[in-house]
């Protein structure tokens, strides 16, 4: 419904629980009922996916206008065209809306009808919800409660089916939960394109099931327990971790490729136990690929760099903070004019321009950040698995001179290294060019082959314990959020460069990561006008940004 | 050299220490701490608790299963209270004046000089049992109970916190209020004896019967018995001055604590307020001590003789075979219990005092110092002088 | 304008005030006497008498876990105790359980359950909450011990504490 198409799609009027409003043609019932802020429950239908209409949930009580002989709406005394009801319910997920269409979202039938729907639906459940990982976000649960019976009158014995199947490496089944909506299936079908799920047996003993040659391994399995609206389908890896209630949500983006997935990051005391897709119709819908979305254990790593480390090590004691900036920018200060920057597109924006400023104060020869690339997937996984290779360009970081690090080395043009959360061997560099070098400054989270030759290491900040702002392949500026504190004593990132830059070149009064993005905003005509709060939720397309206007 | 050390009194002097070693030591600190286990189970068995009960030796922590409890639970409880101020952090606080903070709680022991003045015995292995039997002995006692003051006062002014400061500012109203109708209620006392000595006293009530209870000897006169009004009359204003000047309830108000927290020790923990605490027992104890010395015959009973197996002369003609079949020290030393049993009566009665009344409020207080006992003190005077003067 | 209270007139006997001491005396001590005497009822000297026999069917103790008559344990680790839990006592790991087990059909099983009695408050919650009839407030109240550890009870403590309980869950029962 956006205001550029209005004009070209026509528009119908349709009453709602007897208020007349506009809907463009073609919309469908549910939604065009959720529109009008009346909720209208479901489980089978899927805004992305098809409608096939069985789980029977939706029922709404429709009409049409009452007709006269000559086929012409009778007006009522309201002017408005009087509606002649269906006598029985119609279900409002497979029907779009239509001139002079009548609905009742809660009239007594309809009211009636959803208690039935839900005293069918649970004839067989287990009620096992205690055990259940979907329990606190499960729509039975929530509908039972709103529309649902308080007992039930269902006096012979449940239909026994498999329990705790495993559909494949990552999901799991349980088919006594299932309401068979149909839901994973047809996102195997439609948007994964790989049919292998489908029901099997008959009547009451219908149940999901996998193809049987096949297992459910699809890189995108884990989004059908995402939209499985019971606890049927779970997923393996969270399957009994932590009850769902217990979850701190954060929105924040996927690091692991240049797409920039929008997800939702669930902690509890410090510690991440899953991601899930957040809806970004602009970005990635409501879909993230499997290997993005276990890729989160690396955080609570016990192998994390947590304080500081200096060689060779001057007592027994790990050196405070100060001492250790302070030892790293002397090392960087004796060699100024030789230095190497080596950053990573895996760094914020806030932080690639620290680096910017870091690289003009200690006069470095060379700034580049490694690239790192992959078999695209055609669907949500980018070539590019930097997920900010956009905003390095930007900012003047990607510069395409990595290959002169190493000669610099070589030729003795460059006698340091600034190593900031890459791998330097992983960028043609061997560990004789690292021994060569006078000084090394590492920033990481864990430990590497440049960690291990590094004069100052820096314990650093994982994506998921850092604030900033990102800029996927698409040109899209998208915000990352802090979802657990950094163990030990890690720095953000942007703190640990802020402090660096003082130590070498004098005060900079950047003190929050507010003020860097506006230092950023002031300098870099692309983020004009911009501040971190209003990036917001589902970030701004930079590009249609208009320039240099507050 | 030789004479030097031939002149020093040696056979005095050693009694004299013996006298006071026994007194304050084996005596009175051993009473001043069973009085505060007293005035716990009294005030318990009064408000229908139980009090303390089952202190005993912790053999447990040696270990035993069990504590020891001896005898009735509980008497292990003064010891207890004593290990746990002396184990208790000794804090000073910032702010104070040092050296009167540490002064202060020292002075707070100083009526125990004043027992030096009591006659405690009447006489053993033919020594007076009182530690300084000088001729003014009355005066002596209530110049030095007089400087109990000058502990709350500058304990109070010390601390430099504003609780203890008024507690310090009221007792020294209070003292001063309630020294003036002490000293003179007790005149009739002595302008009836006719001296300040207070062996002698006792001496005289142990021969002519106590002041309040006139029953034998010189105590039979038709004077004695005229004399009884006024001197209920200074018993009463004396014994409500005794416990003004002790601060014990319904009078004490420089440590009420509903109004001021704990009044002049507040700021004081540990062995210092521990210190107070035993001050003010100690007090007690001097003051029961005056008026069994006064008004009930100090350590004489009738028909138990003194140190030298002399009753008074009624008892003396009934009794006196009896009385020589006995040694004269045992005699002496059933004097000494009389006259510490007399005090634990009056003691127990300033804690059932305590126990039942409640706190005067602070102008009551002053108004009934100045206005009611200090005359009733004064016409009690005149009165004993005109009985006097008429039966002379 | 300011209240007057009327002050009561008072007789010359109540003016001397020293006949009304010796009433209170009086009353003082006859609650003294009475307690010389032992009439005084007082409380319970605690630990020697106790009360543990007339505790009431409700009495809430120390929390417990309990089994049930197959030696199963009850909990199936829902942490809704430790959602509901007032003070936060409760901590509670959930694990699979083993498909060899003789209750795989249970599926969840509490690895860890511990629940720190310094925080505990002794609510009931807990067992109010449980939708297994697993934790229960038994009637153990002197929870002591030396060190914080000490008093953190572990699923071994909570289940020597609870014991069995014989009720009414049945729903793990393979014939239901």
């Amino acid at each position: 419904m956006s205001t550029a198409t209005t004009n070209a799609v026509q528009m119908v009027n349709v009453q709602i629980d007897g208020v007349w409003l506009q809907f463009p043609k073609g919309t469908r019932v549910i939604e065009a009922c959720h529109q009008a802020k009346k909720h209208i429950p479901h489980y089978c239908y899927h805004p992305k996916l098809s409608s096939p209409g069985n789980c029977r949930m939706c029922l709404i009580e429709m009409g049409t206008p009452k007709m006269t002989p000559d086929r012409k709406p009778i007006i009522g005394a309201d002017g408005k065209p009087e509606i002649g009801w269906i006598p029985k319910p119609q279900i409002s997920c497979a029907q779009d809306v239509s001139e002079g269409m009548g609905i009742r979202t809660d009239s007594p039938m309809v009211r009636e009808c959803r208690q039935g729907v839900m005293e069918f639906l649970l004839i067989n459940h287990p009620l096992d919800c205690p055990i259940c990982d979907q329990a606190g976000e499960c729509k039975l649960q929530e509908f039972s409660v709103e529309h649902g019976n308080s007992g039930s009158r269902f006096l012979e014995r449940k239909v026994k089916k498999p329990k705790s199947v495993e559909l494949g490496p990552r999901v799991t089944l349980d088919a006594e939960r299932c309401i068979l909506c149909t839901r994973c299936i047809r996102f195997m079908k439609e948007v994964a394109n790989d049919d292998v799920l489908g029901i099997v047996d008959r009547g009451t003993f219908n149940s999901i099931a996998c193809h049987p040659d096949r297992i459910l391994d699809h890189n995108y399995s884990l989004n059908t327990v995402d939209i499985c609206p019971v606890g049927a389908l779970t997923s393996s890896d969270f399957r009994f971790k932590m009850r769902v209630w217990f979850l701190k949500e954060t929105a924040t983006i996927d690091t692991n490729c240049g797409t920039g997935s929008n997800i939702t990051a669930g902690s509890r005391e410090g510690k991440i136990y899953r991601i899930t897709p957040r809806e970004n119709d602009a970005v990635n819908g409501p879909w993230i690929p499997d290997s993005h979305r276990l890729n989160f254990k690396y955080v609570a790593d016990e192998r994390r760099i947590t304080v500081p480390i200096v060689r060779p090590q001057l007592s027994e004691f790990a050196p405070n903070w100060q001492q250790t900036i302070n030892l790293a920018a002397e090392r960087l200060k004796k060699n100024a004019g030789r230095v190497a920057v080596l950053a990573s597109a895996r760094a914020t924006n806030e932080e690639l321009f620290l680096v910017s400023r870091l690289t003009k104060a200690v006069g470095a020869v060379v700034v580049d950040v490694l690239p790192r690339t992959g078999e695209p997937d055609g669907m949500l996984i980018a070539s590019d698995r930097n997920p900010n290779t956009t905003g390095a360009k930007l900012l003047g970081v990607a510069t395409g001179k990595l290959a002169d690090i190493a000669a610099g080395i070589r030729d003795g043009r460059i006698t340091a290294l600034l190593a900031l959360g890459e791998d330097a061997t992983k960028s043609g560099l061997t560990a004789d060019d690292l021994a060569k070098l006078d000084a090394i400054v590492a920033m990481d989270i864990l430990p590497n082959a440049t960690t291990a030759a590094a004069h100052v290491v820096l314990p650093a900040s994982a994506p998921f314990e850092k604030r900033g702002s990102m800029i996927n392949l698409k040109g899209r500026l998208q915000r990352l959020n802090k979802v657990v504190p950094a163990p030990g004593d890690a720095h953000d990132d942007w703190e640990i460069l802020r402090d660096l830059i003082l130590a070498v070149s004098g005060s900079n009064g950047l003190h929050s990561i507010e003020e860097v993005f506006k230092a950023m905003s002031a300098e870099v005509q692309e983020f004009a006008g911009i501040t971190l709060s209003r990036i917001g939720d589902l970030g701004l397309d930079i590009a249609a940004q208009p320039q240099n206007t507050p | 050299m030789i004479s030097l050390l031939a002149s020093i009194p040696w056979e005095m002097l050693i009694w004299s220490l013996a006298k006071a070693v026994f007194v304050i030591f084996l005596v009175v600190l051993p009473l001043v701490s069973y009085t505060v286990y007293a005035e716990r189970r009294v005030s318990a068995a009064i408000q229908d608790r139980v009090g303390p009960n089952r202190t005993g030796f912790p053999t447990s922590l040696l270990g035993f299963k069990k504590d020891l409890q001896l005898f009735l639970g509980g008497l292990g409880q003064p010891v207890a209270d004593a290990l746990k101020f002396i184990l208790k952090e000794d804090f000073t606080p910032g702010g104070v004046k040092q050296f009167y903070f540490w002064l202060a709680p020292c002075l707070a022991m100083l009526p125990l000089v004043s027992l030096a003045f009591i006659p405690f015995g009447s006489s053993f292995l033919g020594e007076k049992m009182v530690i300084a039997d000088v001729n003014v002995s009355v005066l002596g006692v209530f110049a030095v109970t007089g400087c109990g003051v000058y502990a709350i006062v500058l304990a109070g002014w010390a601390s430099n916190s504003k609780y203890p400061f008024l507690g310090g500012i009221r007792s020294s109203s209070q003292m001063i209020a309630y020294e003036l109708s002490m000293g003179l209620s007790i005149i009739p006392v002595l302008m009836l004896f006719g001296g300040m000595k207070l062996s002698d006293l006792v001496q005289y009530q142990a021969d002519n019967g106590w002041l309040l209870l006139p029953l034998w000897g010189g105590g039979l006169s038709a004077e004695r018995w005229l004399m009884l009004l006024p001197l209920a009359i200074s018993f009463i204003v004396f014994t409500i001055s005794v416990f003004a000047e002790t601060n014990r309830l319904p009078f004490d108000m420089p440590e009420s604590e509903t109004e001021l927290v704990a009044g002049y020790h507040t700021e004081y923990s540990s062995m210092k307020f521990a210190l107070f605490f035993l001050g003010e027992y100690a007090a007690m104890i001097v003051g029961s001590s005056l008026i069994v010395v006064f008004f009930f015959g100090g350590w004489s009973l009738p028909f138990i003789p003194d140190g030298q197996g002399h009753a008074a002369a009624f008892f003396q003609n009934i009794f006196g075979d009896f009385y020589a079949l006995l040694p004269d020290w045992l005699w002496g030393i059933a004097n000494i219990t009389v006259f510490f049993g007399k005090v634990a009566l009056v003691l127990v009665f300033f804690i059932w005092v305590r126990w039942t009344l409640p706190r005067f409020r602070f102008d009551q207080l002053m108004k009934i110092g100045w206005l009611y006992l200090f005359e009733i003190a004064l016409v009690n005077i005149f009165l004993t002088a005109a009985i006097l003067a008429f039966t002379k | 304008m300011a209240y007057v209270v009327q002050r009561p007139e008072l007789t010359l006997k109540e003016k001397a005030y020293l006949p009304s001491i010796v009433s209170g005396l009086k009353i003082t001590f006859g609650h003294f006497k009475k307690m010389l005497k032992g009439e005084t009822k007082v409380t319970m000297q605690y630990p020697e008498e106790k009360w543990d026999a007339e505790l009431p069917e409700y009495y809430r103790g120390a929390p417990t876990l309990v089994k049930d008559e197959h030696d199963r344990e009850r909990c199936v680790a829902c942490q809704l105790c430790e959602f509901i839990c007032p003070p936060r006592a409760i901590t509670i790991t959930p694990e699979e359980i083993p498909a060899d087990s003789r209750f795989a059909k249970v599926e969840k099983r509490p690895a860890e359950f511990k629940i720190d009695m310094i925080r505990c408050i002794y609510c009931g919650m807990c067992e109010e909450v449980c939708p297994e009839q697993a934790i229960y407030l038994r009637k153990d109240y002197a929870i002591n011990g030396v060190t914080r550890e000490e008093m953190v009870h572990d699923k071994k403590k909570l289940y020597e504490l609870g014991g069995v309980f014989k009720g009414l869950v049945h729903k793990w029962n393979p014939e239901k």
